[in-house]
């Protein structure tokens, strides 16, 4: 038992550490760091600057683009990413579709589609969630019907992150409606530019938009679209929603968090002194960040045992990352609004940050606010206590 | 980074699992209770037959050069198992002092307690000092080539049955000065010694010791006798991340517990922990207890670290945890069970005790969280 990371490893951190530093855009990296919206542009220059390097996709099989690491380099090459910080890789590209198509994908989906996903040529959004169909998603009524060589696609989807830049959705579909809930779902890689889609924007409590609903009106998608089997769907969306569990704690985010949090408390006055030096509000800071030290370690230990015995199944204990993680990440929004004080208060719309030098506290509220969706997205986290009490504990 | 036993460290594991399967089922640890002194001597003898007691000693010492996470393996499988012999007064805290002492002390001391024929107790706490180890008024006067100790303890674990008393007394400054803090081997039989027993909440022993005068002799004095609170410091940190060990496997046979008995214990025609209520209250004791190990094991590695404020903040941040998640579990175990879980004759209240007291040894969640914030957290 070892806990600490050997001299290739410290190394390899000291490389990733100072290459994303020297080939972040500085107006990208402060934009992160005091909470402001990054643009489209932002992640995919970003991403190009990765996929340059070779780190695109460092987890998925070299063959693909992958690096090759071990699970421990691939845990210091996130973190390094989120404590920089620098932008977080689009998920519905590498860590979601990608995966699903070079696992069940054939030769020419994996040859036309990964290297754009690496280089991201195209945008990805999900298409899983309906209206009437959230933890319950199995309950989905988005139909395609098959017509000549083609699907015809029908039907409505909805918490659709970034669908307003999308170049592409892949969709849960039902392909049998005769069949049991679970069996009769495929999925289905569609155009975003495809006649009969529309887009329609939700604005969030913060007042943003980055979720959307995708409406589906006779959309005709080519039969060759569909991953895998016929009415396999739920098989590979369940593979994707467990490789999406595993990269949820963010706790290289929360250090970052961390840091901002103490940056601004020692700048704003509580009383004569800086609110930093307030025991309360240190106690509370400090209690949060036992809870990241806890969860660090926590998911060292599922990265360990993911390098030595392989990727096989998703932990059912990586439940504990989201559910903490998300926890954490709430916490922090929490605190650093307390540390606006009554600067939380004015509205400012969201600019893009360049020209915002004095105004600190605009984004903090609305980011408090818009961080309550992270114990509801990915599997709620009463989903995922779900998860632990049927999966661990066998009840 | 490796998170896995070694092979050693695995039969280790297994052996003082098997020891305890073998001899410490619920019924039986009543029966070690009710024997003079409050514990078994042939258990204890078991725990030297197997090198137990002489895990952590160096080689030449006659012990086994075992590291932290041997000894986290050992309160880990006490923890599970609630055992109330004094593993935690003897082997961590008398020999933490001992590992640090001279070799004419160790020499005359380890042997002892390696072999299984003597046991130690830590002599600390007083009626005001509360958590604070340089909190002293017990004084220790020069005398002669010795010293004169006069004073109260308090809570001393073991301190009725134990052969010889570490204690910490005051030989310069005012009660919470950082210097003038000695460390002082002291036989329980010494003149002047005044010991009285009783049972703790938790099914095990403890004693408030008076000093009348008691004479030791220069050869009683443990490193310096006017800087001795680094000694005292480093040792509790030893007590806390055994104490951290222990809780998780206490918390992990607790929740084991609680799951089987609702997955038995059937109303309203099914059983209870078919109910979501009941599953997601499982689920987290589950998250608190695997966040509490996480914790625990860094302890232990903290345990090596040379820098000993960062020794001490780790260990602080660990109990924090440690603290909260034995609260969560233990509370979470007795409610799962309902009524029975309020009576002795179930397991679970036993644990919850355990896990309550833990808490109120070497300090608090709250206590140890004011240090870890007034160092500045511990988010590098």
């Amino acid at each position: 038992m070892d806990l600490s990371f050997n001299p290739e490893e410290v190394a390899f951190r000291e490389e990733v550490r100072t290459f994303f530093r020297e080939s972040l855009d500085p107006v990208v990296r402060k934009k992160l760091q005091e909470g402001h919206h990054t643009s489209k542009d932002d992640l995919v220059n970003w991403q190009r600057t990765l996929n340059k390097k070779g780190w695109a996709v460092p987890h998925w099989p070299t063959e693909y683009g992958g690096t090759g690491w071990s699970a421990a380099k691939q845990y210091i090459f996130l973190e390094e990413l989120q404590k920089t910080p620098a932008p977080p890789p689009l998920p519905f590209g590498v860590n979601m579709v990608g995966p699903v198509i070079y696992t069940f994908g054939n030769e020419q989906q994996k040859k036309h589609f990964l290297p754009r996903i690496a280089n991201m040529d195209d945008w990805w959004c999900q298409g899983f969630s309906e209206p009437g169909s959230g933890s319950d998603l199995a309950s989905l009524k988005t139909t395609a019907k098959k017509k000549g060589d083609t699907w015809i696609v029908n039907g409505q989807k909805t918490w659709t992150t970034l669908a307003q830049h999308a170049d592409w959705i892949f969709c849960l579909c039902r392909t049998d409606p005769d069949a049991k809930k679970q069996s009769g779902i495929s999925f289905i890689l569609i155009d975003m530019k495809s006649k009969g889609i529309t887009v329609r924007p939700i604005q969030t409590i913060d007042g943003g938009v980055e979720v959307n609903e995708v409406f589906f009106d006779d959309v005709v998608v080519p039969a060759e679209n569909i991953v895998g089997e016929e009415n396999k769907g739920w098989d590979y969306a369940k593979f994707l929603l467990g490789n999406e569990r595993v990269n949820i704690a963010r706790v290289g985010m929360s250090k970052e968090r961390i840091r901002r949090i103490k940056e601004l408390a020692g700048m704003v006055m509580s009383g004569d002194k800086p609110l930093i030096e307030d025991p309360q509000f240190r106690q509370k800071l400090a209690a949060t960040e036992i809870e990241l030290k806890a969860l660090e370690l926590t998911q060292m230990r599922v990265v360990a045992a993911e390098g030595k015995h392989g990727k096989g199944k998703p932990d059912p204990a990586s439940s504990i990352l989201k559910i903490k993680g998300s926890e954490i990440q709430q916490t922090l929004t929490e605190l650093l609004l307390e540390v606006t004080g009554p600067f939380a208060l004015p509205f400012a719309p969201e600019g893009d940050g360049r020209n915002e030098e004095g105004d600190w506290a605009s984004p903090i509220a609305p980011g408090y606010f818009n961080y309550r969706k992270v114990s509801i997205y990915g599997g709620s986290n009463e989903i995922q206590r779900n998860i632990i009490a049927k999966a661990v504990l066998g009840l | 980074m490796d998170f896995d036993l070694s092979e050693e460290q695995r039969l280790l594991k297994d052996s003082v699992d098997g020891l305890l399967k073998a001899s410490y089922d619920f019924e039986t640890r009543k029966k070690y209770r009710a024997e003079k002194g409050g514990w078994s001597k042939d258990v204890w003898g078991k725990f030297a037959e197997q090198g137990l007691l002489g895990l952590p000693f160096s080689e030449d010492d006659g012990g086994f050069g075992a590291g932290p996470i041997e000894t986290m393996i050992v309160m880990e499988a006490l923890g599970r198992n609630l055992v109330v012999e004094p593993y935690l007064d003897t082997v961590v805290l008398g020999g933490g002092v001992l590992r640090r002492a001279s070799a004419e002390q160790r020499a005359a001391h380890l042997p002892g307690i390696i072999d299984g024929s003597k046991t130690m107790a830590f002599a600390q706490v007083e009626r005001d000092s509360r958590y604070d180890l340089g909190d002293i008024k017990t004084s220790a006067k020069k005398s002669g080539a010795g010293y004169t100790l006069s004073g109260e303890k308090f809570v001393v674990g073991h301190g009725d049955t134990a052969d010889t008393l570490i204690v910490t007394a005051r030989t310069a400054g005012g009660q919470r000065d950082a210097k003038g803090v000695g460390v002082f081997l002291v036989p329980a039989n010494a003149k002047g010694v005044d010991i009285h027993g009783y049972e703790t909440q938790d099914g095990s022993r403890a004693a408030d010791i008076k000093l009348n005068n008691v004479e030791v002799g220069a050869d009683a004095v443990i490193g310096d006798a006017d800087n001795g609170l680094s000694l005292v410091n480093q040792v509790a940190d030893d007590a806390r991340i055994a104490l951290c060990a222990e809780a998780v496997g206490a918390m992990e046979e607790a929740l084991k517990v609680s799951v089987e008995y609702i997955k038995e214990r059937k109303q309203f025609g099914v059983a209870i922990g078919s109910f979501q209520a009941l599953q997601h209250r499982a689920a987290d004791m589950f998250t608190a207890l695997e966040t509490a190990r996480s914790m625990s094991f860094l302890a232990s590695m903290a345990s090596s670290f040379t820098d000993l404020d960062e020794r001490a903040k780790t260990v602080a941040a660990a109990k924090v945890q440690i603290g909260r998640s034995a609260r969560f579990v233990g509370q979470g175990g007795v409610q799962l069970h309902g009524g029975v879980g309020v009576t002795m004759e179930y397991r679970i209240g036993h644990y919850f005790k355990r896990l309550t007291m833990i808490e109120q040894q070497f300090g608090d969640a709250d206590f140890h969280l004011r240090r870890v914030a007034q160092a500045g957290g511990i988010t590098e």
